[in-house]
């Protein structure tokens, strides 16, 4: 049989670039702070660029919020508290919610360019998976508004308050969301800081929010630094802080929480891990490994950054995630094909690079994959270590960033003892084909989240939340809404 | 076949890792999101069309129709310069000599179906007789049926050997094992049916024979493609791979590809490797590609129907 090889380069065929089109979206060269439905100008006068990480460019000016300013977002929420929010009944909020995600809808292509632009993320990513799931969260918690009584029965539940709420760069609008819709739902009023490098949708949200005619000062959009979040961490007028973000910054809101009476729920970092049993469906556990540790550039909390592989399957696997890699399309986040977008910030590709330096002395045998990047922007290439173990700094602290780390395991036991030998607790993957042998993990891992047979899913109806360091509280289906009642009989 | 061979394949086959459905969804469905435009769009468009085996299998298939598919098969588009023609034309037994004189001198080959298709309901004797009946019409290449109902009832080795013993009788001829997936219902099963094929001698191996449905589905094209790369990996052998049935649109012949670029890589995009078999998918493709040159689409009317 003429089974010749054939190494000739004609048959290359290599997408031509597909770009989504930018022309239908508007960004302001300036936004001010968004207080009570109403752009008002920081009063320190001061702004900060925000760019786009894929060609350093910048986008627009952003308003820097201080504690005055602070002041002013959490008065005209406390005010709307008082005299709409909690006066109107369960079914008008859940109009203004429904309104509020129909709107979004409505917007959804801008919202997933802006995000695109801001955050570095390919728009396959925003288009098909943050910005639905952002409406998502509003249509879902608009449900619950007026039926708060059937998702606490035979108890009586009351909103905190005002509630100050301190998200990420990761999934700006996603995380927005997950903040503020449980919150209206259960009748509280908020001031929202996104973080400084991913305003814009934020923003974009506020301009939603006025024309949808939310009364104004229930939903307050306040921009800035890590000053700006401490002094509405510090506001005494705050009846809950939600964080989500790094450990570091959690354990710090939590001691300036100390004492103040305010409730808070945080959703820290992690170092998930994603554990393949010699039994699992190989090729579906190989692209569960991809979508666990390279989904956003590997900048998901619940990343799937320890990877577990049973060591009679281990070397069929490597080779398999590798050849699945090199089909992996890093590059322009607008181009439809693009798998791999730009790290969010220059600081954050100096920090993955510093970890790729610590793998590389440690011994462990990188692999990353071929072709350069592109000449501007914060590109990291899809990594993988192997010749890891649990004592290497790789995996042991959370790297944020594409880069796997793969370590061997024999029995059962060795590896759960190994999955949970680690100070955070946020989720877990679990691949056999074998349902006793999921349910017999799914009991003893430490992981607010355990996927069987797949990774990184995530519905308004499932909670989601961490173990350990990796935060308290739960966000998402009813849990998620208890975190913002307090049940008073 | 020596028997101590046969029983390390048969570890081989049993071998292979489950396959969990809703992952593989998933997979062709990111496939389906890749965005496939203008320079590509082109050169895949005329891979597609150089990669079809123009297809007739019909209880009322005459000399009359075969002949005039066999001149379409080459004139694909006589007012386009530069376009490539098909890769085979797929027909009965019956219609072999007719297929082979239609196209004397042009480098189309002839595929015929054999093997009692396509329930594939007959004895060895009649199978080994219908394919010699097709090499000896001249046929290149042979799309054999397995037995579904012996492999569904376990009886692996039934099919594995009569596989061997069609091969043998095929000689120079290609020989393309059609798995019939819609009737093999799992892809666990899909994914065992390929195995076997492949070590029993398959040079091909084919989701279908356009009489069952579901037919070539993504799903089960993905599975099959993940079987031919497990094979080159083991055995360093490279098996060419045909849907057929149901693809008959431009875009899912192109995501097609772009599972076969993306799991096999470039050495499979090339019609000695990759074949679609369509009755109806030609036009569609002709169609999307002036449209891709003119800006606008022309009527179907413009098209020729063989």
């Amino acid at each position: 049989m003429e089974n010749k090889k054939n190494t000739s380069k004609d048959h290359q065929w290599l997408y031509s670039p597909s770009l989504e089109s930018t022309s239908h979206i508007e960004i302001k060269d300036k936004y001010e702070l968004f207080i009570n439905n109403e752009w008002i100008a920081p009063t320190s006068n001061k702004y900060f660029d925000t760019i786009n990480p894929a060609d350093e460019k910048v986008l627009s000016k952003i308003a820097w919020a201080n504690a005055q300013d602070v002041d002013k977002a959490v008065k005209a929420a406390r005010k709307a508290y008082d005299e709409v929010w909690s006066k109107i009944s369960a079914g008008d909020r859940s109009k203004y919610i429904f309104r509020l995600a129909r709107m979004m809808q409505e917007k959804a292509r801008e919202l997933a360019v802006i995000e695109t632009l801001d955050a570095g993320k390919p728009i396959r990513e925003s288009r098909d998976i943050d910005v639905p799931l952002a409406c998502n969260h509003f249509f879902y918690y608009a449900g619950w508004a007026d039926k708060l009584d059937y998702a606490f029965p035979n108890q009586k539940t009351e909103s905190l308050g005002v509630v100050g709420q301190i998200i990420p760069w990761n999934f700006p609008l996603m995380m927005a969301a997950w903040k503020i819709a449980p919150a209206l739902a259960a009748g509280n009023t908020v001031v929202l800081k996104p973080a400084e490098t991913t305003s814009l949708t934020a923003l974009k949200l506020a301009e939603i929010i006025k024309e949808a005619g939310i009364p104004p000062g229930v939903i307050n959009i306040i921009t800035g630094h890590g000053d700006t979040g401490e002094a509405l961490v510090k506001h005494p007028d705050i009846n809950k802080i939600a964080f989500t973000g790094s450990t570091q910054v959690g354990k710090a809101i939590q001691k300036a929480l100390v004492g103040t009476g305010k409730r808070s729920t945080l959703e820290l970092g992690g170092k998930s891990a994603n554990i393949i049993f010699d039994d699992a469906p190989i090729d579906q556990a190989v692209e569960g490994i991809v979508n666990g540790i390279f989904f956003n550039q590997g900048h998901v909390c619940c990343a799937g950054s320890r990877l577990y592989v049973q060591e009679n399957i281990a070397e069929k696997l490597v080779e398999k995630l590798k050849h699945r890699m090199k089909s992996l399309i890093l590059g322009n986040p607008l181009d439809k094909n693009t798998d791999i977008g730009a790290i969010n910030t220059r600081e954050q590709l100096q920090t993955i690079e510093k970890y790729i330096q610590i793998g590389i002395q440690e011994g462990s045998v990188i692999f990353q994959c071929e072709g350069a990047l592109p000449a501007i922007g914060f590109y990291c290439k899809p990594t993988i270590f192997t010749n890891v173990s649990q004592s290497s700094v790789l995996s042991q602290e959370e790297i944020f960033g594409p880069v796997l780390t793969i370590q061997t395991f024999r029995t059962i036991d060795e590896v759960i003892q190994k999955a949970n030998n680690s100070p955070y607790g946020l989720a877990a993957g679990v691949w056999t084909d074998k349902g006793s042998k999921i349910f017999n993990l799914t009991s003893k891992l430490k992981a607010g989240v355990v996927w069987a047979n797949t990774y990184n899913k995530f519905d308004p109806a499932s909670p989601f939340g961490g173990y350990k360091e990796s935060g308290f509280g739960r966000e998402g289906g009813m849990h998620g809404l208890g975190a913002y009642l307090k049940i008073i009989k | 076949m020596l028997e101590s061979n046969q029983h390390s394949i048969f570890q081989t086959i049993n071998a292979a890792s489950p396959i969990d459905k809703v992952g593989v969804e998933e997979r062709v469905a990111r496939f389906q999101t890749r965005s496939i435009k203008d320079d590509a769009k082109a050169q895949g468009l005329k891979m597609v069309l150089s990669m079809i085996d123009l297809t007739t299998l019909e209880g009322k298939d005459t000399p009359g129709k075969v002949k005039q598919m066999c001149f379409k098969a080459h004139h694909l588009h006589d007012l386009h310069p530069n376009l490539p023609q098909v890769a085979a034309v797929c027909v009965y037994p019956s219609m072999v000599t007719i297929a082979k004189q239609a196209l004397k001198g042009t480098s189309v080959k002839i595929a015929s179906v054999a093997t009692a298709f396509p329930s594939g309901q007959s004895n060895l004797e009649i199978k080994l007789a219908d394919v010699k009946l097709a090499v000896d019409s001249g046929a290149d290449e042979i799309d054999m049926v397995i037995s579904r109902g012996k492999f569904l009832s376990g009886e692996y080795n039934f099919v594995f050997d009569e596989i061997g013993m069609i091969k043998e009788a095929c000689g120079v001829a290609r020989l393309k094992v059609i798995l019939e997936t819609g009737e093999l219902c799992t892809l666990d099963n899909v994914r065992k049916a390929s195995d076997i094929a492949m070590y029993a001698g398959a040079d091909f191996i084919k989701t279908s024979t356009g009489k069952i449905q579901p037919a070539a589905t993504m799903q089960v094209t993905y599975t099959m493609l993940l079987a031919i790369k497990d094979y080159f990996e083991a055995t360093g052998k490279m098996i060419g791979m045909k849907p057929a049935g149901g693809i008959s649109t431009s875009k899912l012949a192109l995501h097609n590809l772009v599972m076969v670029n993306e799991i096999l890589g470039p050495n499979w995009l090339h019609n000695e490797w990759f074949r679609f078999g369509a009755s109806s998918l030609a036009n569609d493709v002709l169609m999307q590609l002036l449209k891709l040159e003119s800006g606008s689409y022309q009527s179907p009317n413009y098209f020729t129907l063989d």
